[in-house]
């Protein structure tokens, strides 16, 4: 019985596996290879230039910064307003605490297109079309997921230590700074990835409001290359690799934050 | 106290009102008139929706196309469903194999697609090979106007790992004493996956799904990169027709039209599944 459930695993692990092996593998082979009659999973000869040479035919190293530099910034502005907004929830009390929250829960289920046309009209009016900006500054002005999944965690922290500190004289700004936030740390982590993930892999917004290809994200660029580079597969499977690689990287680093942040926003209360 | 309170939500606050509640009535606004954005928006009533709802050429196909689009959702449900309860058992190595169905979800949407066009090549793609070697039909895909939905439905599975996690999150914290005292009463092993865990479960399935709709509603970014609603409009869905109609016909005024139908059906669409969660969601403390 244990074996048959370890082989049923395997199997579907295999199938889950085989287009990273078939991306790997492509992105390690020459031109001709590619096209051969009979699949061949160990390419012959192994081509490792390929992923050098598929970096230079774009500006890989600055559509990274680019990339680093909007995550970065959109990481920091979720963490900081939405934590604000969730102290507030979870701590405060005020007449329209319910009803905001629910607009707030609301909110979540928004369609994007529904603010996506007035908002690109309000920022080309600002003048921010074709920089960053569109792509950042929302970041700072919370983002409900978020707030939802701090307001949890926040709950879980004592009252009587916001009271202690309370009666040591701490202002509601101090108990939220000092102590409320430190404790927050695995919430924060775990928003903070989320964060990282959305901005790393947005396509949407960089298309409509990145026109100069200096400004692209590595999401928008490959895009550009893709349309280039048609069936040049073994460079396209190699850029594909590139982009996945890191995520995989960080994803395995700090899985158990990850799995933490989903168990937390598991809809408890 | 409450002028705190405001303190610490102003933030979101201001972005709700200027990036959410603002932008929700100038769609409705603008929706009413015919905007080409270069010049301003002029009133035109109800034109932009009679000439969506007797558009027999992209509307309604776009429409079609996603309706077809739902049939992923109850595929996604068994099979995350199915992969978490298989992974919820204490066996040695399940790390690993919970890390491997989860990876496909982590796949920036850019990379994915690039993958999935390559997969998907008839002739030298992985899929067609694997088909061939089992001496079975080899469709072309996505240049097939049949094929082209059922390869999109394909590659989101792939993906089936990030509602998996999810499942097995919840899988992990229904009480075990639920299980030995259905075993003392002699429940099998579909007994009680019927009566104690997905009645567990429900309020995360219900979850899931809401996010469903919703996401299908909205389905961008793999048909922009892989097809742009081709072949023959079979994967042109409703978002996609909603971009090239702002983006590429400048139609803002048509465009915003769409966003509200799309806001209406997606209303629609949870309402129903709220209203008939009334029966098949438990939440805890609630008498079954």
């Amino acid at each position: 019985m244990k074996g048959l459930r370890y082989g049923l695993l395997i199997a579907l692990c295999l199938l889950f596996l085989a287009p990273f092996a078939f991306m790997v593998t492509t992105s390690l082979k020459t031109p001709e290879k590619i096209f051969t009659a009979t699949m061949e999973w160990l390419p012959r000869p192994v081509i490792w230039k390929n992923y050098p040479d598929a970096i230079a035919r774009f500006p890989f190293w600055r559509y990274v910064g680019n990339t680093l530099f909007i995550c970065t910034l959109t990481v920091l502005g979720t963490c900081l307003s939405s934590s604000l907004a969730a102290y507030a929830f979870a701590r405060l009390k005020f007449k329209a605490r319910e009803p905001l929250f629910f607009v707030m829960l609301a909110t979540i289920m928004l369609p994007s297109q529904v603010t996506l046309l007035p908002t690109f009209l309000l920022f080309r009016t600002l003048g921010w079309s074709g920089s960053w900006l569109p792509l950042i500054v929302p970041a700072f002005f919370g983002n409900p997921f978020s707030i939802f999944l701090l307001r949890q965690f926040f709950l879980t922290i004592p009252q009587e230590l916001s009271d202690a500190a309370r009666l040591d004289g701490c202002s509601d700004f101090s108990i939220f700074w000092r102590v409320i936030l430190p404790l927050a740390r695995p919430a924060l982590a775990t928003v903070a990835l989320f964060a990282f993930l959305g901005a790393w892999t947005d396509f949407q917004g960089p298309l409509i409001y990145l026109h100069d290809e200096q400004q692209y994200t590595l999401a928008l660029g490959l895009q550009s290359f893709l349309g280039r580079h048609e069936s040049q597969w073994n460079l396209l499977m190699a850029t594909s690799t590139i982009i996945t690689l890191p995520l995989i990287i960080v994803f395995l680093l700090v899985q158990k934050t990850f799995v933490k942040g989903i168990v937390l926003s598991g809809l408890k209360g | 106290m409450r002028r705190t309170a405001y303190l610490f939500l102003a933030p979101w606050l201001i972005g709700l009102v200027v990036f959410t509640i603002g932008p929700v009535l100038a769609t409705l606004f603008l929706s009413f008139t015919d905007y080409r954005v270069l010049s301003p928006p002029r009133w035109v009533g109800l034109e932009n929706y009679k000439e969506l709802f007797t558009d027999t050429e992209t509307f309604w196909p776009s429409l079609g196309n996603t309706a077809f689009l739902f049939l992923e959702l109850p595929l996604a449900l068994t099979i995350g469903l199915a992969l978490a309860l298989l992974l919820n058992q204490k066996l040695k190595g399940m790390a690993l194999f919970r890390t491997i169905f989860y990876l496909p979800s982590l796949v920036p949407t850019v990379a994915s697609s690039m993958l999935w066009l390559w997969l998907l090549n008839p002739e030298h793609g992985l899929i067609n090979e694997a088909l061939r070697a089992l001496h079975l039909p080899t469709p072309t895909w996505l240049a097939s106007p049949l094929w082209a939905k059922p390869a999109i439905i394909l590659m989101d599975l792939w993906g089936v790992g990030g509602s998996m996690v999810i499942y097995l999150a919840a899988l992990q914290g229904v009480p075990q004493d639920y299980y030995e005292a259905a075993e003392l009463d002699g429940a099998n092993a579909w007994q009680r996956l019927r009566h104690i865990t997905l009645p567990s479960l429900s309020p995360v399935i219900f979850f899931n799904l809401i996010l469903g709709v919703i996401g299908t509603f909205q389905y961008f970014t793999q048909t922009f990169l892989m097809t742009k609603g081709g072949p023959d409009k079979a994967t042109l869905f409703y978002a996609l027709s909603l971009y090239q109609n702002a983006f590429e016909f400048f139609r803002m005024g048509l465009a915003c039209a769409m966003a509200w139908v799309l806001f209406l059906l997606t209303i629609l669409a949870t309402w129903l599944v709220f209203k008939s969660s009334a029966r098949w969601v438990y939440y805890e403390g609630e008498k079954a």
